[in-house]
């Protein structure tokens, strides 16, 4: 077990440090005036060089690295053009635009980020798998079509189709609910649930279509098995057949796809998140990319992928609990 | 008179356009013990399952009638369909392994078996299973029964299966091929528990097998199947004695006996001539490990042998036992990690796959899965031309005439050149396999168990061509099975192979006639006889040799 999470910790590690590489890469070859853009419009030549001389632009791109790397280990100082500010380690080093350090930048991003992720993840695990455990259970009948027929409209629709009908007849028509804001958890728990319930709902109509079908198909594959054949020779009820047995079936698929949705989502969930107004990490990142801030989108970069890593290493612990032959190794 | 426990009628079963049951009647009275007994395609299974309704949503259709403890299995509803099920017949399956589910605990499966069938809390449920795990022989049952299937042997896992079927105390236990997946002697233990059961309990048995050795042991009538039909039904001594019916004496002359010499072929045995040309093959201290460090493995250890030209070697062991390694190292499809291999006297043990090239041609081997050994969407003639085109042959007119040539040699119509392996039979697939073989000119070939999934009719012509084509190319030939009669039938000497290494090895009527290792013996104990009277008296002979 200890060997098993070391292994995975330096495999994370390794993988985290590629992307980087090729961010700085990516970023190196890409058109448009880093500093230029920081500056403004409206800046003088000499003003322009002021800043590319403050953020070090001038250096190559593999000593801006170090310095990147250096920072994550050690932290290091930036000049404000007025003082020197500090940034201690882990230091994902400064803003090009705002001059904010990009950890605090996604520290408060974050648990919006992940208000948003774990409460749509509960709702599209419950819907997406209750829709598949129904119709399995109702199997070959009209219910079952009615639920495949919705599943799929599911997947086919945009998430600000959705969305917006949601917000129309919720908001606006029946008013039953507030526009959707952002309220943190700490502050109000009850509004921060109202809130936040429809980007849960939209997100989890679109996602739980994948869950419905993944875990209709797992559960008829263990129903064809030889050991659903045993119980139901010894007359165990057909609830129990699909509850117990083949239900059981389908948890390891189910965890192997949430550990890439949840992972992805962190920094994916753009669309809804500029749909309802929602200031989380992914508005965040596209509008670092809009700007060429490379130190947020490298940093934003490393959450997503430290979620994504993180979320498969906790989904195969749970494969392995989940199913006992499984060895972790 | 009373009514019996078992009453079928005119019961036919139909998987859409095939007829698998085709109108058969019998009864079987409480306490009795029955034996269904034919080859694949006979219809047993799907009787068996029409016993406990279990053709209900799969899409077969049933008719006639079924009464089983008094319901009506055709015409009862699903809650008393239910009540049947495990209370009153209880079905053991034939795969020990796919049969129980892989996420819960074998413990937990039989209680929620008897917790179906009877009002009690999950506590007293969980002692009666570990009460009937105890009774199947698990040793410490507590413990054990808080393990998964994949943690018991294929021999427990069976004991787990049968104490699934004894916790409701059902008044008949169905066993369709319960012992097919084991080992000879893990067989014999399971034949035996199932026998003291139904003394101790007065079950009834209906046991379906293939194998009409296992009937002989553990039944007191046999029901002889064929295309769906009854063919002859009576008391085992008499149908496997004096059988009536010509489809059963076709049946039971094809069984091989492990106490039967091996026919003499009609060319005296090459094996007088074997010592002036020296042995074709040889194997000095052959090794096989596989994985490092503490999970390392010896699969072959330490194994000496020769094969002559002209001879047949057999090889038996059971499951484990590393024969199939051996075979493919001898073959060189897979590599020793220690010890040599000379192939007319010359080392291709350590030789490199280029260095070998000139010997593949005539190092052959014949696998035991004549479906999944050949390429399903080549045809058959194109498979076994492959040898030819390897060996550089492109002149498409002589490829044709010598693969056509090859299929009639094996037995097959050359006119099905073109067809596709899905189009043949088990043991025509066989057949193929080995036309393929021969078109290489092999000298020496390894067949690794390839009768073992054919039925023993099919079984007993793919012998017997094997054996004329050994005397007419007087190839030599090493044939492993776990089938010790088999074996007796086809070599002039074998080994016997336990846990890596070969325990025994002789002429095989030496071996057989007069075994000296205790495993030989033991083995020998476990095959199954035909002749009931003898049975009985080797399950006292086995109890003792286990003591022992």
């Amino acid at each position: 077990m200890t060997g098993f999470l070391l292994r995975r910790l330096g495999g994370a590690v390794f993988v985290l440090l590629s992307l980087t590489v090729i961010l700085y890469a990516v970023f190196y070859v890409a058109p448009g005036d880093v500093a230029q853009i920081a500056c403004g419009p409206r800046c003088s030549p000499a003003q322009v060089a002021q800043v590319t001389e403050q953020l070090r632009l001038d250096d190559p791109v593999y000593t801006q690295y170090g310095h990147f790397l250096q920072g994550i280990v050690a932290g290091r100082d930036f000049s404000t053009g007025t003082g020197v500010d500090h940034c201690s380690a882990p230091c994902l080093g400064v803003s090009y635009q705002s001059d904010q350090q990009v950890m605090r930048l996604i520290l408060t991003k974050l648990p919006v980020t992940g208000s948003l992720v774990v409460g749509a993840f509960v709702c599209w695990i419950l819907l997406g798998v209750g829709t598949g455990v129904l119709s399995v259970w109702r199997r070959g009948r009209i219910t079952e079509r009615l639920l495949t027929w919705l599943t799929l409209a599911g997947t086919a629709t945009p998430v600000f189709v959705i969305g917006l009908l949601l917000i129309i007849v919720f908001c606006s028509t029946l008013q039953w609910l507030p526009s959707p804001t952002y309220v943190p958890f700490t502050e109000d728990p009850e509004q921060w649930a109202w809130g936040l319930l429809l980007p849960w709902v939209s997100l989890a109509l679109i996602e739980s279509a994948k869950y419905a079908r993944l875990t209709r198909s797992s559960m008829l594959e263990t129903l064809a098995e030889d050991h659903v054949r045993t119980f139901r020779a010894y007359g165990v009820g057909e609830r129990a057949v699909i509850g117990r047995h083949a239900l059981r079936g389908a948890v390891a698929p189910v965890i192997a796809l949430s550990a890439l949705d949840f992972g992805s989502m962190f920094g994916g969930a753009v669309l809804t998140e500029s749909l309802f107004g929602i200031p989380g990490l992914g508005r965040e990142l596209v509008h670092a990319v809009k700007v060429v801030d490379l130190p947020v989108v490298v940093g934003m970069v490393l959450v997503t992928g430290f979620f994504v890593v993180l979320a498969n290493a906790v989904a195969d612990m749970l494969y392995a609990l989940a199913d006992r032959r499984v060895v972790l190794s | 008179m009373t009514t019996p426990l078992v009453q079928v009628e005119d019961l036919t079963v139909d998987f859409g356009d095939v007829r698998a049951v085709d109108g058969l009647s019998f009864t079987l009275e409480a306490g009795a013990a029955l034996g269904v007994v034919g080859e694949s395609g006979s219809g047993k299974s799907a009787s068996a399952s029409a016993l406990l309704g279990l053709h209900r949503g799969t899409g077969a259709r049933v008719t006639g009638t079924v009464r089983v403890a008094g319901t009506d299995v055709g015409a009862a509803d699903e809650a008393e369909l239910r009540a049947l099920r495990g209370a009153k017949a209880a079905m053991v399956f034939q795969d020990p392994l796919s049969s129980l589910d892989p996420y819960y605990t074998v413990g937990d499966q039989i209680a929620e078996v008897y917790r179906v069938h009877n009002r009690v809390s999950r506590r007293a449920a969980r002692a009666r299973a570990v009460e009937v795990l105890d009774r199947v022989g698990i040793p410490e049952a507590v413990r054990r029964s808080r393990s998964r299937p994949h943690e018991f042997s294929g021999g427990m896992r069976q004991r787990a299966l049968i104490a699934m079927a004894l916790a409701c105390e059902p008044r008949l236990i169905v066993a369709d091929e319960p012992t097919t997946a084991l080992d000879v002697t893990v067989q014999a233990q399971i034949l035996d528990l199932l026998h003291d059961l139904r003394r101790e309990t007065g079950t009834a048995l209906l046991l379906v097998t293939h194998d009409v050795g296992v009937a002989a042991e553990s039944v007191d009538e046999v029901l002889v199947m064929q295309h769906g039909r009854a063919v002859e039904r009576g008391p085992v001594a008499e149908v496997l004695g004096a059988p009536r019916q010509p489809y059963t004496r076709e049946l039971l002359a094809s069984v091989p006996r492990v106490d039967a010499r091996r026919p003499a072929g009609p060319v005296p045995g090459p094996r007088a001539a074997a010592p002036e040309t020296g042995p074709l093959l040889e194997a000095l201290g052959l090794r096989r490990e596989f994985g490092r460090g503490s999970s390392r493995v010896t699969a072959v250890d330490d194994v000496s042998l020769t094969v002559h030209a002209g001879e047949t070697l057999g090889i038996v062991g059971e499951s484990g036992s590393g024969k199939t390694t051996l075979g493919r190292m001898l073959v060189r499809l897979d590599d020793p990690t220690g010890g040599r291999l000379r192939y007319g006297g010359r080392e291709i043990g350590s030789l490199p796959e280029k260095a070998l090239r000139p010997f593949r041609r005539e190092l052959q081997m014949v696998f035991q899965d004549p479906v999944a050994s050949l390429n399903p969407r080549r045809s058959v003639g194109e498979s076994v031309a492959d040898p030819l085109r390897a060996a550089g042959e492109t002149d498409e007119t002589r490829i044709r005439d010598r693969v056509s040539g090859l299929l009639e040699r094996v037995g097959l119509d050359a006119g099905r050149y073109e067809r596709y392996p899905h189009e043949f039979s088990g043991g025509q697939r066989q057949r193929i396999g080995i036309a393929r073989v021969l078109a290489a000119d092999p000298k020496l070939i390894v067949c690794d168990e390839p009768v073992s999934a054919l039925d023993v009719t099919t079984q007993a012509q793919v012998i017997a061509l094997l054996g004329e084509l050994q005397r007419e190319l007087g190839i030599g030939l090493v044939f492993i099975a776990h089938d010790l009669a088999v074996v007796r039938q086809v070599s002039d000497r074998v080994a016997v192979m336990r846990q890596g290494r070969i325990v025994e090895q002789g002429a095989v009527d030496e071996v057989y006639g007069s075994p000296q290792d205790a495993y030989t013996k033991q083995l020998l104990a476990a095959v199954p006889t035909l002749d009931p009277a003898r049975a009985a008296a080797r399950r006292a002979a086995r109890s003792e040799l286990a003591v022992a």
